[in-house]
Parts: structure tokens; sequence; C-alpha cells
């Protein structure tokens, strides 16, 4: 081997940054905030403000358009070596991996009340011998259209202690119940989001081959693809609000539906977000060569992950 | 770009604005320390409550805020962050990197920490009080029951969540792309390889532990019943959710120390690390395993027979590659030219300590002999012996072992040795007698108990004092050390120790390996 120190790139080490402080303030204090402003509501007597943890989201957002627009002009400025780059993917894909295990979590709540303690509650396998003490009539079926509190007649006729209603909804989300194929959303975000994919795989290929108008148009169609998504699932929350009275407190079906669904579609608004940036990067500074467009590429890969998470509430919550 | 070397800012921006592995670590592993003083100040409290059978000290809501407190900060303050300030401050030196590979993100890795814990430890001020439902937070006591101050629990829970998260891809990143030419994942010193695998866990599980709270705080605020039977949820969900999380960070608190003994047996027996490859292989596996075990914290709570006997099987399975590590760590020993100066003291009682907690968890392991051990003091001593014992002994022998090496100095090593040596008496003396109280049906959480375990009780309360003590001189030598300790500039401190950190000058420079080492 030739001697190391001709033939070896710079790693950057930034000399020094007030970024993480500034990062730090705005985080906890929109933590702290949120925190305050619910216990404000849920406890307290008082209206919940706000302020503390808006304050804090500001910051947050500043402090992070600065930080990801100097290392942008980093990159520009060619300190980026080769090596430096690797760490990002790596970065990135491990972020989107710990992503994964966040919605797992979700998931697996999800399968574990549809299999097995379900069932129970109703008075199946083993639980059975406390169902008529506890939940005396409550019928396990998925969606659960009916709560074990008002299977036993309501909070008051209920043992157990618990902290509020359960009112189940009067008709779910499922295929099963909708009157026309063509009126279920879901199907049509999913057709939306697939498509996506692959709209902002053809943005990729354009890049690649050093089309840029070609990769700004695709990739316009897949943040508008997004926005249609988020549209959609906003209209399909109003329905399920004011016309299916299914709520957060619908009993589980409910939550998991809200949370599984409701966390994908905060995830697709950041994804979409984040092709949004790139969009106006390619646009307006005319950011992206065909071999250095780590921003769009990290935001792609969040895209397709979005994507399959998508799949698989498409399969769990909505189908099955 | 200049070239030229640029030494630590003055002041306190050079702390706050670092993005220096080595101000990083150092910061890392004094937060740590002061977390560590805080949960003993509370494990203190508990044991003075306990001295006598009969409410002595506190009120029983009080008692529970500190065996709450105490764990959480044990665990989430006082060990991961140590260990994430060793793997700082070492793996770049190890593997002959010139950083981390995301030195900003490494900054504020760790200054969210600190105010999360403030958050954390405010709640004792907070009306209704500090969490009191247990470190395992199990719902409908954390949800139901719980006071306001839950709100902050969670939300510190998230912070610190997502520091261990950033900290972690930043430890993979580093060890997959940031080591020196030559330097493959073969010869990587066990340390890394250990850091790698657990970066690997803690990305896999904290999220999860995110999911939980993230579900506790939508029962509580948002009328969900994730863990409400009466809207069709279970609080036994909470469970699952929470182990599925709890097993792999008991592993992800202990596989570090493992690194660190691996570093340190040898140094000390003058012989290579006895089964190099094997010791890979067995933390890969015990990692595996470590995801397939929750449930044996579960057993009593009513699961189908199925679930118990896969889930005693598989816990059982974890005591192979556990029994690898220590058949390798013996060995090594074996017929080596051994001396026990304070690091190898501390790794060999770990060694010896950490083995009993592993084969009390092999007991534990039996589901219908569990059905009488759980939530006893002998689940307590157990988790003693392999997080205290186990974790902080070996996280004591890191910071004598490297000491030197980080501030060129020498600790006093008759002060070290004393040290030690209350220590692990102290920590028997606490520690052993929960073992029998446990089996004689003393239940855990408790600020009282039947006068038939008052002399054990008595006994555990004092050796707690005496090893609470030597932690005082463990600080008291630290200081005196870096402000006055016999100055080295050996590169090697100890004869014995192999590996790259030990190449480069005494007290390490601030910047190390700008241009990668030849490995051979
Ligand atoms: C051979 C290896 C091990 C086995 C077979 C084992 C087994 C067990 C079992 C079955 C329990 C549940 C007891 C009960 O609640 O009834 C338990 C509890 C516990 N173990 Fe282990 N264990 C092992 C190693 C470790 C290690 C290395 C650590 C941490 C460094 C650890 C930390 C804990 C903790 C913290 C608890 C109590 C959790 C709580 O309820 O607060 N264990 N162990
Ligand atoms: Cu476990």
């Amino acid at each position: 081997m030739s001697d190391q120190a001709t033939t070896h790139e710079k790693y950057y080490v930034p000399e020094k940054s007030s970024m993480a402080v500034f990062a730090t303030i705005g985080l906890i204090m929109s933590t702290f905030g949120a925190a305050t402003a619910m216990n404000q509501a849920t406890f307290g007597d008082g209206e919940a403000s706000f302020t503390t943890m808006y304050i804090g989201l500001c910051i947050f957002a500043a402090v992070l358009f600065s930080w990801f627009r100097i290392t942008i002009k980093e990159n520009l400025a060619g300190m980026n070596s080769v090596q430096l780059k690797k760490s990002y993917v790596i970065g990135m894909f491990w972020f989107i991996f710990s992503e994964v295990m966040f919605f797992a979590a979700f998931f697996g709540a999800l399968f574990y009340v549809r299999t097995l303690s379900g069932p129970w509650l109703a008075g199946e396998g083993e639980g059975g011998a406390w169902n008529h003490l506890l939940w005396e009539g409550f019928q396990y079926s998925w969606p659960m259209m009916q709560t074990p509190q008002e299977a036993v007649g309501g909070v008051s006729n209920q043992v157990m202690a618990n902290m509020g209603t359960f009112t189940s909804a009067h008709k779910s989300m499922a295929f099963a119940e909708v009157d026309a194929w063509y009126k279920w959303l879901p199907m049509w975000n999913t057709i939306i989001l697939l498509t996506s994919s692959g709209t902002v795989h053809i943005a990729h290929e354009g890049l690649l081959s050093g089309n840029k108008s070609r990769f700004n148009l695709w990739l316009g169609i897949t943040v508008g693809l997004g926005v249609i998504f988020v549209g959609l699932q906003m209209l399909e929350y109003y329905e399920a609000y004011a016309h299916f009275g299914l709520t957060l407190n619908s009993g589980v079906y409910g939550s998991t539906f809200f949370m599984l669904t409701g966390f994908h579609g905060f995830h697709v608004l950041m994804g979409t977000f984040m092709l949004g940036v790139q969009l106006v990067r390619s646009l307006k500074a005319g950011h992206f060569t065909s071999d250095d467009h780590f921003g769009f590429e990290a935001s792609s890969w969040y895209w397709h992950f979005v994507d399959v998470v998508w799949v698989g509430l498409f399969l769990f919550v909505y189908i099955l | 770009m200049g070239d030229h070397h640029h030494g630590p800012a003055q002041g306190l921006s050079r702390w706050l604005f670092t993005t220096n592995h080595k101000d990083i670590g150092t910061m890392y592993l004094w937060f740590s320390f002061a977390m560590f003083i805080l949960g003993g100040a509370f494990a203190m409290i508990i044991r003075a409550e306990l001295f006598q059978p009969g409410m002595q000290l506190v009120e029983p809501a009080f008692f529970n805020q500190m065996t709450t407190l105490h764990g959480l900060i044990m665990v989430f303050g006082a060990i991961m962050p140590s260990f994430v300030g060793l793997a700082n401050w070492m793996i770049p030196m190890m593997i002959g990197a010139p950083d981390m590979a995301l030195p900003r993100m490494n900054n504020w890795s760790f200054w969210i920490l600190p105010p999360a814990f403030l958050i954390l430890a405010s709640t004792l001020f907070m009306e209704g009080g500090a969490p009191a439902f247990g470190w395992t937070f199990y719902a409908p006591l954390s949800t139901t029951y719980a006071p306001p101050s839950v709100t902050y629990f969670i939300f510190s829970i998230h912070v610190l969540g997502l520091s261990s998260i950033m900290g972690s891809i930043n430890i993979i990143a580093t060890v997959m792309n940031m080591r020196a030419p030559g330097m493959t994942y073969m010869k990587m010193p066990l340390f890394v390889w250990t850091w790698l695998i657990t970066a690997f866990l803690l990305v896999a599980v904290m999220p999860v532990l995110a999911g939980a709270v993230t579900m506790m705080l939508m029962d509580i605020h948002f009328g969900t019943s994730f863990f409400s039977a009466a809207g069709g949820g279970d609080p036994v969900l909470f469970q699952h959710v929470f182990w599925f999380f709890g097993h792999p960070e008991v592993y992800i608190i202990i596989l570090p120390a493992f690194g660190v003994v691996s570093q340190i047996i040898p140094a000390f027996s003058r012989k290579p690390l006895f089964g190099y490859a094997s010791m890979v292989y067995a933390t890969a596996a015990i990692a595996f395993l470590s995801f397939i075990v929750w449930a044996h914290h579960m057993y009593t709570v009513g699961m189908p027979i199925a679930g118990e006997l896969f889930f005693m099987y598989a816990t059982m399975l974890i005591a192979v590659p556990t029994g690898v590590k220590v058949f390798n760590w013996i060995t090594t020993m074996w017929r080596g030219s051994m001396s026990f100066e304070t690091p190898m003291l501390f790794s060999i009682g770990f060694l010896v300590l950490f083995t009993i907690g592993g084969f009390t968890g092999l007991m534990l392991s039996i589901a219908p002999a569990d059905f009488q051990y759980h939530d006893s003091y002998f689940v307590v001593a157990h988790f003693h012996y392999v997080m205290v014992a186990g974790a902080v002994f070996s996280m004591t022998a890191a910071v004598y072992y490297w000491l030197p090496k980080w501030c060129g100095r020498m600790y006093n090593e008759t002060m070290g040795k004393t040290h030690f040596w209350i220590s692990f008496i102290g920590f028997n003396v606490t520690f052993f007698p929960q073992h029998f109280v446990g089996l004689a049906g003393m239940p855990r959480r408790i600020p009282d108990y039947a006068l038939q375990f008052a002399d054990f009780n008595m006994m555990s309360s004092i050796g707690a004092f005496i090893y609470g003590a030597s932690q005082i001189m463990f600080l008291y030598n630290v200081i005196a050390t870096i402000v006055a300790g016999k100055p080295t500039s050996d590169e090697k401190v100890w004869d014995g120790a192999e590996g790259l950190e030990w190449t480069v000058a005494t007290p390490a420079p601030y910047h190390t390996f700008e241009t990668p080492p030849a490995v051979r």
C-alpha cells in the first residue's frame, strides 16, 4: 500500500457548532410546553396554553433549517469527502430502521388485540373463567363495534375502574362496509401512494441520466400526489368523526385505527415536505447533479418507507 | 481547509459547542456520574426506610416515588450514558478514526439529556408528586392511577430515547465507516464489537419504548383505550410492549460491560483474549435471543401455557452464549502472568458477581419456580448482581483503566484498591441477603415488611451505606488524579495493554488519528 498520508482524503470534522444547543432549547421548550398544555387540558380547570410549545417548535424549525442549510453549503463547497457522504447514507438507513420499529410497536399492539386479548375478553381460552364476572355479554369481532363497557351497559355497570367512556363507532372503515367500491377512500389512497413511489423513481432516473427537467417534473408530480393523499386522509378523518361515530374514544378499534393511520399520515406529510424542499432546491438553486444528490435520495428512501408502511396498513387496518 | 491543529476552545463555549468526541465523551461521563450520585441518594433513602420494620422516615407514597426514580435514573441516566461516554472517547481511538462519524449530531445527542433528566427530577416538586409506578411503569398504574406528572415523565422518556437513537446511529456509522485501513471487522477490539451490537439493539428497541409511552399518553389525554379493558384493550399489552423493549435493554446495559472486561482481563493477564471469534458470535447470539425472551418477566400475568414454555426455553438458551463468555474470560486468565491493579480487581469482581447474577437469572427463567420468586426481593438481588456488580463494576474498571490515558496522570493505586474492596464487600452485604428474604417471600417495592425479615434488611441497609460511601472515595480519587495525580507520559500506561488507543501520546491529544494509522 502506498503512503497513507498522501492518499488519504480528510474527513471533515466541523470545528464547533452552536446549533445543537439551540436545537435543544427548541426541543425542550416544545416537549415541556406540550406536556404542560396537556395537563392543563386534562387535569386543570383553566384553559390550556400552547404558547411555550409553539415558540419551541418555531425555534426548532429555525434551527433545523439553518442546520440543513449549513450542511448543504459545506457539501457545495466541496468539504464532504466520499467517506462522509457514506456516513450520511448509513445514518439515514438506520434512522428509517428506527422508524420501522416505531410502527412495529403499533402493529404489534394491533395484532395482539386482534388475535389474543380481544377473544380472551369475550371469554375464549384461558380468560374465559372471568368473562361473566367482568364483561358479561361481550362478543368479540373485528372491527370491534361494541366495547366491553357498552356490552355491560355503560360505565356505571362496570366492575373495573378506567379513564372514561368508550363509545364505539356505528360504522367502520373496513372494506366490507362500503356502499360502492369507488367511494372507498383507502383504495384511492393506495393507488395514489403506490403511484407516487413510481413517480419518485422516474424522477431519480431522470436525475441519473442528467435530465433535470424530467427530474423536476416527476418530483413535482410526486409532491402533488403526496398532498392529495394527505387531503384525502383528512377527508376520511372528517367522515369518521362526522358520519361514522368513529373517534379516538371508540374503544381499541378507534385507538389502533387513528394511531396507525395518524402516525402514517404524519409521516406522509413529513415526506411530502422533504420532497418539496428538494424540489425547491432544484428549481430555485439548481442543486443536484447526477452523481451528487443525497438530499433527494434520502427523501426518496423515506418516501418508499412510508409507502411500504401504507401497504401494511391497507392490509391489516382496512382489508383483513 | 488548513491542516493546522486546533486545540480546544476556551471557557464554556468549548463544552456547549464542541464537536470533539473526547469533549463529548467527558461530558457524558460526568453527567452519568452526577446521575449515579442522585440515583444513589434515592437508594440511600430507600435503604434508610427499610433499615427497620415499621414506617420509619418517609410516607409510603414518597417511598414509591423513590424506587421509581431510583430505577429510572440509574438505568437511563447513569449506566446508559456512562457507556455512551466511554464509546465516544474510545471507539474512534480504538479503530483509528479522527472523530465520530457525525460530530454535530453527537453534541446534540448529549445536550438533550441533562434537560430531560431535569424535567424528570422536577416531577418530585409537582402537584401529586413524582411518578410512583415503578421503573417499569405498568399500566394502569401509570395511566388510570398516575399522578399528573406522568405527562412530563412521558416526554422526558421521549427525549432521552431520541438521544439514545441518535447516539447509536452515530456509533453504527462510525464503526461501519471510519475504521482505519486494515482494521477489518474481525480485528476490532471487543469493546467496539459489543458497542456495535448494542447500538443495533438500541435502534431497534428505543422506538418501541417511544411507542409504549405514546400509547400511555394517548390513553391518559386523548381517550384511547390501548391499556383499558373497558374499551377492548388490555393492560397486559403494556407489559408486552414494555418488555419487548425492556429485555433487550438489559443487554444494552450489559454488552458494553462485556466489552470492557474483554479489554481489561487480557491486559492484566498479559495474554490475548481467549476465543476472540467465539466472543463476537456469542455477543451476536445474545443480542438475537434478547428479542425473543421478553415475556419471562410476565410468567405470572396469565399467559397461555405454550407461551410460558416458549419463553422459558428461549430464556434458558441465553445461558449458553453467556457461558461461552465466562469460559473465555476465565481461560484468558489461565496461566497468564497476572497482576491485580484496580481495573483488574473490578473486572474479576465483575466476573464472579455477574456469574452469580446469571445463575439467579437461570433460576428465574424456570416458569414454575418464578411463580414463587416473581416480584420478590430475589428478583431485586438478581438484577442488582447483573446491573451493579455487572455494568457498574465494569464501568468503574474502565475509568481506572483509561483515566491515565485520558488525563496523563496516574490515580492513587492504594486508594483504588481500597475502593474496590469496600465496594465489593459493601455490595455483597447489601444484596446477598436479599436472595434469602426474597426466597422467604418478602415482596419488592414495599416500605414495610414482616418482622422475620428484620435482620437481613438491616444487613442490607448497612451494606448499602458502605457501598454508597465508597463511591465518594471513587469521586475523590478521580478528581485528585485529574488535578494532582502523578504525571505519566508513557504511551502504554499498562505494559500488557494492546490496541491503537495505547499508541497515541499520553495524555491523549485533543485530535487523534487525523490521518489513519496503518493496521497490520
Ligand atoms: C443468564 C442471563 C439472564 C437470565 C436467564 C435472566 C432472567 C431473568 C428473569 C426470568 C427475570 C424476571 C424475574 C421476575 O420478575 O420474576 C429477570 C429480571 C430482571 N433481569 Fe435478568 N436475566 C439474565 C441476565 C440479566 C442481565 C445481564 C441483566 C442486566 C444487566 C438483567 C436484568 C434484569 C432486570 C433489571 C430484571 C428485573 C426487571 C424488573 O422487574 O424490574 N438480567 N431476569
Ligand atoms: Cu429479561
